[in-house]
């Protein structure tokens, strides 16, 4: 099964990384893909910018509504997600436990919809 | 349609029902679409026995059936079917008698799935009620004082979660299964403890107390070393032992340390005892255990003659710490009474919260005696009336309509 891990986590916590804290986290999140690949369960991954530089747009009404985002304003937002092929949730539950991001945050683990 | 054939059926459906929907489930991973599987197989039965004659293996029978219509609702919504088409014939038809039947495994994997942390925590022990259980909605809504259709609701959105998040139907390992093993001998004791007065039969409920006890016997001897797990089969064991005991011949209930002894089942006070020592460590007992201890107490009366109730005292003492419930203190409270004296009893009661005591019949039943046995009749009396307004079971409200007679009399004599 596919499932996504949305990871998220409060931006005011980073605000201060130095540098070199953030290239630390990039090589801690690169092994963490090294490791899936290896586990040949890797499918796709994003990192994202701060959701002070997300829009939204919508054409629910009919009309086109761009604003200023995120969608939703909690503490805590998204900042990336990795999807995985695993054989259920036991086995993705264990890779969200491995993700970095579970150490200062949530992560959301929901199965793919889309037929295989 | 004969009445035996409908008897038979029904007797097949409540002796197989958790098991054949376990194995269904575990197949395909959708508890919802296996019990509707399950329930056209029975349907089917009730229309085809009663014409051609009940099958020799009942149960292959249903299983078979149930399992090729739930291969056409897999083809029919075009999911792919992962169910081995031949898996029935390996489906062993013995008894419930017999604990070792390796289908049985699947049985347990249902329970661990439905105390998967995925799930609601509130609706864990009702899914298990039915799923394993084979209790109807209904029902559970009753003993959970739900609305039927919330209840129903619930259910069927927990069962979704399990299919479509992809909760696997395997025995977890080691690490996670002590924390969702509470969960499991908690539904457990709760079918086995629920007051069922929605069921129609004596009998009806004397199977599911039976089932109870057999799910923690087996649970018990899978886990082989869950201290807990052994305890609530002792604790069942003991409870079941003393079944013919519980009611007198007008169906009044007797408390436990009054109750004839020589109806006690020796041989489930055998395995209670068993059981129990299984269980022990001598450090830090969990609920079930000093339950069950509790139990192992009042039955050695059937070889001493008396009770110890200072040891009984202790238990309860140690349970109010692990497992503080309100009935864990008015146990307390009735066993300070007899270990010490009415007083005592009754000033364990006052350190509890009256609010919580005002509608809970056995705080007001043990506060009605410590009253009566402390000679004050008249406040006995009062509370007695209490507690007869709130019972529902009419056996219970017998014996308390005895007791108040008995305070009445003394008060006028």
């Amino acid at each position: 099964m596919r499932y996504t891990l949305f990871l998220y986590s409060n931006e005011a916590d980073f605000a201060d990384v130095t540098p070199e804290a953030m290239e630390q986290e990039q090589a801690v999140y690169t092994a963490y893909i090294e490791a899936l690949n290896e586990a040949g369960v890797f499918v796709d991954t994003d990192w994202l910018k701060p959701s002070s530089t997300a829009t939204v747009l919508s054409l629910k009404d009919g009309k086109r509504h761009v604003q200023d985002g995120p969608y939703a304003d909690t503490k805590e937002q998204l900042g990336g997600f990795f999807v995985i092929n695993v054989a259920d949730l036991d086995a993705a539950l264990a890779w969200a436990e491995k993700c970095p991001a579970a150490k200062y945050g949530y992560i959301e683990v929901r199965p793919s919809a889309m037929p295989e | 349609m004969s009445n035996e054939t409908h008897q038979r059926a029904t007797q097949v459906a409540r002796a197989s029902y958790g098991r054949l929907l376990a194995i269904l489930a575990a197949g395909s991973g959708d508890i919802a679409s296996a019990e509707d599987a399950l329930a056209d197989a029975f349907h089917r039965a009730l229309e085809t026995w009663p014409v051609r004659g009940i099958p020799d293996k009942p149960e292959a029978w249903l299983m078979r059936v149930a399992k090729n219509r739930q291969i056409d609702g897999h083809r029919s919504s075009a999911i792919r079917n992962h169910v081995a088409l031949d898996d029935y014939q390996a489906l062993n038809v013995s008894s419930i008698d017999q604990p070792c039947d390796p289908m049985e495994d699947e049985r347990l994997k249902l329970m661990f799935v439905c105390a998967h942390p995925a799930i609601a925590h509130e609706i864990r022990t009702p899914l298990m009620l039915q799923t394993v259980l084979g209790f109807e909605a209904h029902e559970i809504a009753r003993a959970f004082v739900v609305s039927p259709t919330a209840m129903a609701q619930r259910l069927v959105r927990a069962k979704h979660k399990i299919r479509d998040a992809g909760i696997p139907f395997v025995i977890p390992p080691r690490e996670e299964l002590t924390q969702r093993l509470d969960v499991v001998l908690e539904a457990i004791y709760g079918a086995f403890s629920i007051d069922w007065t929605c069921t129609d039969t004596r009998d009806q409920i004397d199977d599911m107390s039976l089932e109870a006890l057999y799910l923690a016997d087996l649970l018990a001897a899978m886990l082989a070393d869950e201290p807990e797990a052994w305890g609530l089969a002792a604790l069942i064991a003991f409870t079941l032992a003393r079944r013919s005991a519980r009611r007198d011949e007008n169906n009044a209930f007797v408390p436990l340390d009054q109750q004839n002894v020589e109806l006690w089942d020796k041989r489930l006070l055998r395995h209670g005892e068993l059981c129990l020592q299984r269980a022990s460590k001598p450090a830090n007992p969990g609920r079930f255990q000093l339950e069950a201890a509790i139990q192992s107490v009042h039955c050695d009366r059937a070889k001493t003659g008396s009770v110890d109730w200072n040891i009984i005292t202790r238990l309860y003492e140690g349970l109010c710490s692990v497992a503080p419930t309100l009935g864990a203190f008015v146990g307390r409270a009735a066993a300070v009474g007899h270990a010490i004296g009415p007083q005592e009893g009754l000033a364990c009661l006052e350190n509890l919260d009256a609010s919580l005591q005002e509608n809970f019949q056995p705080a007001l039943a043990t506060r009605a005696w410590l009253l009566a046995r402390n000679n004050n009749n008249a406040d006995a009396a009062r509370i007695y009336k209490k507690a007869i307004a709130c019972t529902t079971n009419a056996g219970d409200r017998r014996y308390l309509e005895g007791q108040l007679s008995l305070v009445l009399k003394s008060q006028t004599g």
